[in-house]
């Protein structure tokens, strides 16, 4: 290769790179950088990044303590009967390309939404209608108390179909305070401000996300600048990123949960004192503060501080307790061989526990759990697959033990997740498996049927009680979602159902620039 | 000439059948239930269950026999419909043109950036073999060399982006999202073929011709200029092809740590929710980039080498 080529090729490629720079304006755009990758604009599969970036919005809203706020509608009322519901639908709502929001747009939208698997799907809807321009009724199959909890879901968001949605550069069609300019599957959405927001206008123009995999290559975009806001950073940047000048780091309680959940059939798990000798087994207090790194994260019951209603201030077991936990499995008949495992009619404590990949703590979890199981005496061997072998496993019955990362608060109220798992004794998908209460699934009816918060609080407490003490499902930490804000950033909110990330209210302080 | 074409072409169409079925067959040979897989590439660990897979079952009528989807595919091919991605629902080959534009731009901006840095050392090292150049140039090879590509990433992102803040750490659109994730590939490939021209270069210099030429009274840099350079770029030139390829498939690390939305990424994660068409489309078209490039490289090869030439004339004759 002689000189004059090279030469010219740097030539070639330092122009290039010169007439493509493109320097992002700071002054007038929002960067988000988060995991969530995303395939496509179809509300049932990536709905949840389109309502966070406020593209889209619900009938009903979530506030951060939970309660069900007025969005798309402005008020809603249960007949007496429970069995019709009436919402009010907000006037003068524009949707992205100009049309007036009606209830004919919202019944459509609704419907659409019920063809696909969600939340939706499984509600006891029997019709929707619209009821002049400004009324949306829902019949129900029977008395159903979550549904404005369900309409708050990303699923049901209320989109109009855009003519040209078969053009490349269509995109989905909200009511949200910013539109879509740019979406790049699965890594970058660009958005602008929509000047004819039904309420306050977003204070800040324009708003990139980019998708981060990589929990180092986040923390680099929010150390680096790049970032304003970065979610779900890794305990292991957490500190490196406390001590960066220009950042401020908030931690906030989210509703999930890291559970194990058990085949209750299975001929070594089918008792409670078997579950519970586990469950004291396991060293949460150490998961806690060296796997996760969030002090004071260890469950010892399914429902996390963000569901007020639901966490037990004071729940049954609060420590581990090897000796209690030996004495435990010694009354259910097993006793320690030779090898350090409990034997039992000749068979050996030896158990497999599913878990995968998608959230990276939890292989790390698994095998602690793996080495403190075996101090008292029972085997685990971890088997990573993919998520969809959790539900396959619980269908064919094969699975035996799963360790699970729950979103309890995948509705916000997460009574209408309970009434799926007990529907029968067989259990759900996610939820615990072969076992059921009849006291609890009274509780549930009693839930639904009382009225005011006071009457609901009591019931839901005693579901959240019956779950601690007989442990279909093992709970082990609770989640928290940690973000890294650029000072620059004002009035920032933590949402912990992650509905909303309510960017619109952000505005930049110029002195911190 | 025509009969290199005809059989390179003749070769593009047997990888796209072998490469497709292979596909097929081991996808259906996986464990686990597809259904299930799909559903959870779709909607997310939080919502998959059996009603998803049951819908996904309906919709992509995965209950037929495997002998009926294969010869359903085929017929689809023969009219060159790839199909849609199982997931996204997305016409395949819409798909592949993003993302595989995306790795191709990258590999090609890393490929220039690696011939810029191994060219000019390497034959500067090749003419001055065992001097202080060719030390330092061999221990900083090795150095970078053992290091993962991602890590050379990575100290790149701290150095420019972090400490100087002059580059992003991560995106893509223009070129300023580029030069990092194409300049640590470019590093680690220019490790390799910097000491590979160093040698090809001092083989020919040390070589009986190029004594011969020297000999007749040509000056260094006229030997230099007309007898080694021609056999350097003839060994040089195959061997950029190879890593050219290597690197358009094994980029997934920097992809990831640099947000790329390339074909490596893509294509694991098609593994992972058994996109069946979207598996078999990216490894067809992979397969069809390495006839291509070949091809490409066979062809600078025939132009460049005068023997060949000479033969392919004689022969004529």
């Amino acid at each position: 290769m002689s000189k004059l080529s090279l030469i010219s090729l740097s030539l070639c490629l330092l122009w290039w790179l010169v007439a493509n720079f493109n320097v992002v304006d700071k002054s007038t755009t929002l960067r988000i950088n988060g995991p969530f990758e995303f395939t496509s604009q179809d509300l049932s599969k990536d709905g949840y990044l389109y309502t966070r970036l406020q593209v889209v919005e619900t009938l009903c809203g979530v506030a951060p303590n939970g309660e069900i706020t007025p969005m798309l509608a402005t008020d809603w009322s249960e007949s007496a009967d429970g069995l019709r519901w009436t919402f009010q639908i907000r006037q003068n709502v524009h949707f992205h390309d100009g049309t007036i929001m009606t209830a004919d747009h919202v019944q459509h939208a609704l419907l659409e939404a019920m063809t696909k698997p969600g939340v939706l799907q499984t509600t006891p809807i029997s019709k929707i209608y619209a009821e002049g321009n400004d009324r949306l009724v829902v019949q129900l199959e029977h008395k159903y108390s979550a549904l404005p909890a369900v309409l708050a879901h990303y699923s049901a968001a209320i989109t109009i179909t855009d003519p040209n949605h078969h053009r490349e550069n269509s995109f989905l069609i909200g009511t949200g305070p910013y539109r879509p300019t740019l979406i790049a599957p699965p890594h970058k959405i660009h958005l602008s401000k929509f000047d004819q927001y039904w309420s306050e206008p977003a204070n800040i123009p324009h708003v990139q996300y980019l998708t981060g995999h990589r929990a180092e290559s986040r923390s680099l975009q929010s150390q680096s600048g790049q970032a304003d806001l970065a979610y779900t950073l890794d305990p292991a940047s957490q500190q490196l990123l406390a001590n960066s000048p220009h950042l401020n780091i908030h931690t906030g309680s989210i509703p999930r949960t890291v559970v194990i959940k058990l085949n209750n059939d299975h001929r070594f798990l089918n008792q409670p004192n078997t579950r519970m000798a586990i469950s004291l087994a396991i060293d949460r207090t150490g998961i806690a503060e060296h796997i996760t790194r969030t002090k004071g994260a260890e469950a010892y019951q399914l429902f996390p501080p963000a569901l007020a209603s639901w966490h037990l201030k004071h729940s049954p077991q609060t420590k581990r307790d090897l000796t209690k936990a030996k004495e435990l499995m010694q009354q259910a008949g097993w006793k320690m061989g030779d090898d350090g495992l409990l034997k039992r009619d000749h068979a050996r404590f030896e158990i497999t526990l599913m878990t995968y990949a998608d959230r990276p703590e939890l292989t790390v979890i698994a095998t602690a759990i793996q080495a403190q199981l075996l101090e008292i005496g029972i085997k685990v061997n971890i088997a990573i697959e993919n998520s969809s072998s959790i539900p396959d496993g619980h269908h064919d019955g094969s699975l035996e033990m799963a360790l699970i990362a729950r979103n309890y608060g995948l509705i916000a109220d997460p009574l209408a997740l309970l009434e799926q798992d007990c529907a029968s004794h067989h259990g759900s998908d996610w939820g615990h498996m072969n076992w059921s209460s009849s006291t609890l699934n009274r509780h549930l009816k009693l839930t639904n049927e009382a009225n005011g918060d006071q009457q609901q609080r009591i019931h839901k407490q005693a579901i959240a009680n019956i779950f601690a003490s007989e442990m279909p499902v093992i709970p082990v930490v609770f989640y928290t979602q940690q973000v890294s804000i650029n000072k620059r950033l004002q009035n920032f909110t933590f949402d912990p159902f992650e509905l909303n990330y309510r960017i619109s209210e952000i505005y930049f302080d110029d002195n911190n620039d | 000439m025509i009969t290199t074409i005809s059989k390179r072409l003749f070769q593009a169409v047997f990888v796209v059948w072998a490469v497709g079925t292979l596909s097929f067959i081991m996808m259906r040979l996986l464990p686990g239930n597809m259904a299930f897989k799909i559903a959870a590439g779709r909607y997310g660990y939080d919502q998959v269950n059996q009603q998803a897979a049951d819908m996904v079952t309906s919709e992509l009528a995965l209950d037929r026999s495997a002998i009926s989807m294969y010869f359903d595919w085929l017929g689809s091919l023969a009219q060159l419909d790839f199909g849609n991605s199982l997931v996204s629902g997305r016409p395949v080959l819409h798909e592949i043109q993003h993302q595989l534009g995306h790795s191709f731009e990258l590999a090609l901006v890393a490929t220039i950036i690696s011939v810029l840095i191994a060219v000019p050392i390497g034959t500067y090292c090749g003419r001055r073999a065992n001097s202080l150049a060719d030390h330092t140039s061999l221990f900083v090879s090795a150095i970078l060399r053992a290091q993962p590509v991602f890590v050379i990433g990575l100290i790149l992102i701290l150095v420019f982006s972090i400490h100087f803040k002059l580059l992003p750490v991560a995106g893509f659109g223009g070129s300023e999202f580029i030069i990092l994730p194409a300049t640590a590939l470019a590093l680690s490939m220019a490790a390799l073929s910097s000491r590979m021209i160093k040698n090809i270069t001092n083989n020919a210099v040390t070589s009986s011709y190029y004594q011969f030429a020297r000999l007749k009274g040509l000056s260094e840099n006229q030997a230099f200029e007309r007898h080694a350079k021609p056999n350097i770029t003839l060994l040089f030139l195959p061997f950029l092809g190879v890593q050219a390829i290597c690197l358009i498939e094994g980029i997934v690390m920097i992809e990831s740590l640099f947000s790329w939305p390339g074909i490596g990424h893509a294509l694991a994660h098609a593994i992972f929710s058994r996109d069946i068409p979207m598996i078999q489309a990216s490894a067809m078209v992979m397969g069809l980039l390495f006839v291509a490039i070949n091809s490409f490289i066979d062809l600078a090869v025939y132009l460049i080498d005068p023997r060949i030439n000479h033969s392919a004339s004689n022969h004529d004759r």
